[in-house]
């Protein structure tokens, strides 16, 4: 549930940044980038002739056939939901019964470009609602522990695929390099993380490809990077077993801890100089396995969708 | 009655010669239901629809809903909501709930009797074949002790009130009866939605409706567990009544499981957690006998888990409701329940039953056949009000196909005279009209019984019908027992 609202949380701001600060020198906007950033090109073009804002727009907001789409992800939040609610709370439910049922009734009128901006807003605040609400009213039991780590596993994947699909204007060979252009296009990608203001806290002038993806890679204190992430999900690991299940879990701690101690003590310029693809493709092969480890040592199986709590007896 | 000027909604409702739940009758008025008639007036008709739309609204959007599946997509459906309550005075409530008592203790007794020394049947005061035939019987029950005497923990009592305003049995729940969840969401949706209308009326509450649940569950813990872990046990989501599953589990504070989440070792019943396996010492399952348990009973049975039955037989185990209840709100065996109470109680049914023709008895038979125009004819075995055929509102053609069934199939049907089943004010597009209603009052049985004060009020929302089933185009109300 926490893994499906943080997708679509972070599909609408991709979407409402693209839109907005996302354009070529022409002006002109390319949402081709949009669908390579989900890497989503082959189905999409089965259904769609070209990526015309519209197109793309209706694909990842409002199509069904999309498993990927707001809709398809905030209807899965909600089955997820009707499976665990007798241990979410019933204030979790109805606000996702009320996003899912407006989100249902939306038209292709309302995914216009026009109004996207708008659009995105109300996904974005109702995603933030439920994070809100889960904080303010979800129990403290295991639950909220795996809860917590859904969402930090899935915030660190979100962050590592937004920084990969940018990668390569890292390239020294790359043309426009130090443009305007490049800048605008790093610009885009920290408000995509909700990072802009962040950064610019720390490195008030300028915006060096390398200090944006050292940032969204490794700042302790930015609640998307990756390190942060990864160091939540390590305390909330450390609490569930503490409090409940002190001799479960031990593979999925050894290899967060590991995971850990390797961002903390990696340098972005070293990483760069060794390839930032190659290293985030590592990256996200660790979170799928740190995913997998967590569903084997609770649950003894392989959780698809991320470590979401199955069955009910989770007294 | 109140003044109700020209003006008023009120003005028009005229139950005509059915009994009114919120009026009374023309000659006896139920005094106690006057403010609150006289404060739905006051608030006129667009304030109700107003009030009625939120809170349609508000059922959905808190999932408060039963699913409708269909190939390609689940739809959540209310149960339609009425907004103007039905009103019972304290002396109706003083019969129901000694009623219901009374009819539950019997059914007690008669299920113990059948599953030891079967007296009942040695003398003759229920046909043995129509009991030992049942496919609700189940033999393997035999023997079995069950803590307290108590086989059915929760029961509803599917009531209705004629014309002279006499409440009468029309059905027994002693299975899985559900829709108790909706009485207690009933009552909130009203709190919130027409607080005024409430005010100084001196309802009863139901809100603890959970609580007594689990007392009297916890009383049927097996011998030597002081703190009983209790879970419900649901068929899963794609159950329709999941919701109520939700809501029972969540008013208890008990985990709510599927079969999968359980397992039976050592004849003793543990659930899966994250910290390993946690004993279970009740269950209070949503799952009918034949699912529950494939080592005992239907081997095919993905939702329950093998092994539930032993535990329950070796005293390791609560299991409500019991095992073979249903063999008890058989709808051939109720046609004998008035002689069953007498038999156990030695006394009179404070709630009579509606006369009922047993068609796999000769007499029976004929005489449904002689009478088909005027009577109810219903299947023993169907639940949801399917395939009844109301006589008085029939085609020929229904009738003669009624006739066919009949004679194919008599065992299958019982008969009963048509009731004129009482009407509640009810918001209608055209205004407030009388619309028939029904009542299930929902009993808990573990050492003692004890009744919720409210029940399930069911409407028939098309003008006419008497079918009060959600799933032929029936709502619900509030119920407000009056202290």
């Amino acid at each position: 549930m926490a893994r499906y609202i943080e997708r679509a949380e972070n599909l609408a701001r991709v979407l409402d940044v693209n839109e907005t600060f996302s354009r070529d020198s022409a002006g002109g906007q390319n949402w081709m980038s949009v669908l390579e950033l989900y890497d989503d090109g082959e189905r999409f073009f089965e259904h769609h002739d070209a990526a015309t804002a519209e197109a793309v727009i209706r694909f990842y907001v409002l199509e069904l056939s999309n498993p990927g789409s707001i809709l398809s992800t905030v209807r899965m939040a909600r089955e997820n939901a009707r499976t665990l609610r007798p241990l979410i709370s019933t204030e979790m439910w109805t606000q996702l019964n009320i996003f899912h049922n407006k989100l249902r009734e939306l038209t292709p009128e309302d995914a216009r470009k026009s109004r996207l901006a708008r659009l995105c807003g109300f996904i974005k605040e109702a995603c933030q609602a439920h994070t809100g609400i889960t904080e303010g009213t979800f129990y403290r039991d295991a639950g909220w522990y795996f809860y917590q780590m859904g969402r930090n596993l899935e915030r660190a994947d979100q962050t590592t695929r937004l920084l990969d699909a940018k990668y390569h204007l890292l390239l020294p060979e790359a043309a426009a390099v130090g443009s305007p252009v490049d800048a605008s296009q790093w610009n885009a990608v920290l408000r995509s993380a909700s990072g802009y203001h962040a950064f610019r806290r720390i490195y008030p002038s300028g915006m060096e490809p390398v200090a944006v993806a050292g940032f969204l890679m490794f700042h302790e204190s930015f609640p998307r990077s990756v390190a942060a992430c990864i160091d939540g999900f390590h305390r909330n690991l450390s609490e569930l077993r503490r409090r409940y299940v002190p001799a479960v879990g031990e593979a999925t701690a050894a290899e967060v801890e590991a995971l850990r101690v390797s961002l903390e003590n990696s340098e972005i310029e070293q990483v760069i100089s060794q390839g930032l693809h190659e290293y985030i493709d590592s990256v996200q092969l660790k979170l799928i396995s740190l995913s997998n480890k967590l569903g084997q040592d609770f649950f003894g199986a392989e959780v698809p969708d991320g470590p979401e709590i199955h069955g009910a007896a989770q007294a | 009655m109140t003044d109700t000027n020209a003006s008023s909604p009120l003005a028009s409702y005229d139950p005509q010669s059915f009994f009114c739940e919120m009026l009374g009758r023309r000659d006896a008025p139920n005094r106690c239901a006057e403010t609150v008639w006289q404060r739905i007036g006051e608030l006129g008709l667009d304030e109700l629809r107003a009030r009625s739309r939120d809170a349609e609204l508000e059922l959905y959007n808190f999932g408060i809903t039963f699913t409708v599946y269909t190939q390609k997509d689940a739809i959540d459906r209310i149960l339609p909501f009425d907004v103007i309550p039905r009103v019972i005075s304290p002396d109706d409530w003083h019969t129901i709930e000694t009623g219901v008592t009374q009819r539950v203790t019997a059914i007690n007794l008669f299920l113990w009797d059948l599953y030891h020394e079967q007296k009942i049947l040695k003398d003759g005061v229920v046909p043995r074949d129509l009991v030992v035939g049942n496919k609700n019987y189940r033999p393997e029950m035999v023997g079995v002790d069950v803590p307290h005497g108590t086989y059915v923990h929760i029961n509803g009592t599917d009531l209705v009130r004629g014309d002279d305003g006499r409440f009468v049995v029309l059905e027994d729940n002693g299975r899985t009866p559900s829709g108790v969840s909706y009485v207690v969401e009933n009552r909130h949706l009203m709190q919130r939605a027409f607080p005024e209308l409430m005010d100084n009326i001196g309802i009863r509450p139901v809100s603890n409706y959970g609580q007594k649940l689990h007392e009297a569950l916890a009383e049927i813990a097996p011998a030597g567990v002081t703190d009983p872990q209790v879970v419900l046990l649901s068929p899963g989501t794609y159950n329709s009544a999941y919701f109520e599953h939700i809501f029972l589990a969540r008013e208890m504070g008990v985990p709510l499981v599927e079969g999968r989440d359980l397992v039976v070792e050592n004849d003793r019943a543990y659930m899966r957690t994250i910290a390993g396996l946690q004993p279970v010492d009740v269950i209070y399952r949503r799952i009918n006998d034949d699912f529950l348990d494939p080592e005992a009973f239907d081997p095919e049975s993905m939702l329950g888990t093998a092994g539930l039955f032993r535990a329950f037989c070796k005293g390791k185990l609560g299991l409500a409701n019991g095992i073979g209840t249903g063999v008890a709100d058989d709808k051939a065996v109720y046609a004998y329940m008035p002689r069953i109470i007498k038999y156990y109680l030695d006394q009179e049914p404070i709630l009579p039953n509606v006369e009922t023709h047993i068609c796999r008895e000769p007499k029976g038979l004929g005489y449904t056949l002689d009478h088909l125009d005027q009577l109810v004819v219903k299947p023993v075995g169907e639940a949801g009000g399917y395939g009844i055929t109301v006589g008085p509102r029939a085609s020929r053609a229904e009738i003669e196909h009624c006739r066919k069934q009949l004679e194919a199939d008599p065992a299958n049907y019982i008969s009963q005279p048509m009731v004129n089943l009482s009407v509640s004010p009810t918001l209608v597009e055209s205004g407030i009209e009388p619309r028939h209603v029904d009542l299930r009052p929902f009993a808990v049985t573990g050492r003692e019984t004890w009744v919720l004060p409210g029940g399930l009020t069911r409407v028939a929302l098309a003008k006419g019908s008497i079918i009060v089933n959600s799933s032929q185009g029936g709502g619900s109300k509030d119920t407000w027992v009056l202290a």
